[in-house]
């Protein structure tokens, strides 16, 4: 279980987050949406401590981030996250992409880890690309690249940082296809997505966020069908 | 016309000698300035007093001619400390820090193309700093900027000919004892000039062997 209490974050003085309080239990999923420069990254970058909150509290299990500093590392192993650029390492293939934090963090041999490398890769399509670099794979195997290293550390929680916004709407259905294969299998997914109707399809929660605070967390069908407030209600209304 | 290779022929060997000179000052200040190029451009950006040493460093050695700076070292300090370095021993310390601050440079800007994603994903995947950066970062950033490095090396070969100053035998200093007893210019400073050239020719032909070594594509 993940869980912000009255999280706050400022970039130079200027509050980006505020008052944000919320449960994340294990195994479901959950959809941060809202408009843009809402502060929805900077919520997610929190949960791993790519931002470190000004203020506040982030448990993961029973551990608080702050005051525990030192399992940085350990925690955020377990928590795989997918970025909207795929952010794969240049210089290595689609295969060592994939090894690297196997070998490094996890600290397995070669052999294990380019079993382990060559099943994820093969489990979101791309067991003929291992051996292609970054810049030869279209936008669409990019990121599957980057969603089978996330997996391939066999994480607890995933995040996933609007990971279809660079692609075409081709290679968005591919992507989307291999996250809708995670949903329900047991880990626990938080995604920030402008894809409404992939939200309402596979997210048990939205949280919807609107000028640096949380305005609504409710189940998905509710969020759709009544909104609470009216800022969430405009939103949905110019989605469609 | 008047050449005549005659009476420096006899020379001729101490003269090519020199080139070891010249390639062992070179070879120290390459692999010192790398070393510690990578050094400096990895803790130029700290807040805290290593970074404002290293800053200081650099500012002083890209503001001060190189033969100040030997001669300063060679013969200035050792007025001071009381510590009198062989003439080797200064150049090593002086080429190598003077070639370190000018790759420094280099190496930061390399280090600075690097779009921050990477480290931020490595980071995610809970790699250790140490592993992005001798990992992930520098091994592209040395790429990217490779035939810059090439370039300052190839400086470092020509610019070793002012150790000649503090009386290092090297092929400069050779050439003019030599002219000065034939009282021949043209001929030893030719095979200079040919030494040097061919000397940064095959480097620069190193330098394309492993721009396509490092190449990821
Ligand atoms: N590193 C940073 N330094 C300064 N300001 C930042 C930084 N990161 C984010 N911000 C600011 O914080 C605010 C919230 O940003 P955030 O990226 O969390 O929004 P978002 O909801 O993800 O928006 P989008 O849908 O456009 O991705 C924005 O105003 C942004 O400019
Ligand atoms: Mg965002």
């Amino acid at each position: 279980m993940i869980k912000l209490v009255n999280v706050k974050k400022e970039f130079k003085g200027v509050t980006v987050l505020q008052n944000v309080n919320c449960t994340f239990e294990n195994g479901k999923t959950y959809a941060i949406i809202g408009s843009s420069g809402a502060g929805k990254s900077t919520l997610l970058r929190c949960i791993n401590y790519l931002e470190k909150p000004t203020e506040g509290e982030v448990w993961h299990d029973d551990i608080e981030m702050m005051s525990h500093q030192n399992r940085l590392h350990e925690i955020r192993e377990k928590c795989g996250m997918v970025f909207q650029n795929f952010n794969l390492f240049a210089h290595m293939r689609a295969l060592d992409n994939v090894m690297f934090a196997l070998k490094k963090v996890k600290k397995l041999g070669d052999d294990e880890a380019k079993k382990i490398a060559t099943q994820r890769l093969s489990d979101v399509g791309l067991a003929h690309r291992l051996q292609n670099y970054p810049h030869q794979l279209s936008g669409g195997e990019k990121q599957r690249v980057a969603i089978a290293r996330a997996l391939a550390m066999e994480p607890k929680v995933m995040l996933f940082d609007e990971p279809t916004s660079a692609l075409d709407p081709e290679m968005t259905q591919e992507v989307l296809k291999v996250m809708k294969g995670l949903n329900h299998t047991g880990m626990t997914i938080i995604i920030v997505t402008h894809e409404i109707n992939f939200a309402k399809e596979v997210a048990d929660e939205i949280i919807y966020m609107d000028k640096s605070e949380i305005l609504e967390i409710t189940d998905t069908k509710t969020f759709f069908t009544s909104p609470k407030s009216t800022r969430a209600k405009e939103f949905l209304a110019n989605m469609i | 016309m008047n050449i005549n290779y005659g009476p420096i022929l006899p020379f001729m060997e101490y003269l090519l000698k020199g080139t070891y000179v010249t390639l062992q000052i070179a070879a120290m200040a390459a692999i010192g300035g790398s070393t510690l190029g990578l050094f400096f451009g990895l803790s130029s950006r700290r807040r805290d007093p290593i970074g404002f040493l290293v800053r200081a460093v650099v500012d002083f050695f890209r503001g001060t001619p190189l033969v100040f700076q030997l001669m300063f070292f060679h013969l200035g300090l050792p007025q001071i400390t009381g510590w009198v370095p062989t003439i080797m021993t200064s150049a090593g310390i002086v080429f190598s820090l003077n070639s370190a601050c000018y790759l420094s440079e280099i190496l930061r800007a390399g280090i600075e193309s690097i779009d921050k994603g990477q480290s931020e994903a490595a980071i995610a995947l809970g790699v250790k700093k140490m592993d992005i950066t001798f990992s992930i970062i520098i091994p592209q950033a040395i790429r990217n900027v490779l035939p810059a490095i090439m370039n300052e090396f190839i400086t470092l070969v020509k610019e070793t000919s002012v150790v000649s100053m503090i009386g290092a035998a090297d092929l400069m200093r050779r050439q003019s004892i030599i002219s000065g007893t034939t009282f021949r210019y043209f001929e030893p400073l030719l095979v200079v000039g040919a030494v040097y050239y061919i000397l940064n020719k095959v480097l620069s032909s190193l330098g394309k062997v492993i721009e396509r070594k490092l190449r990821y594509d």
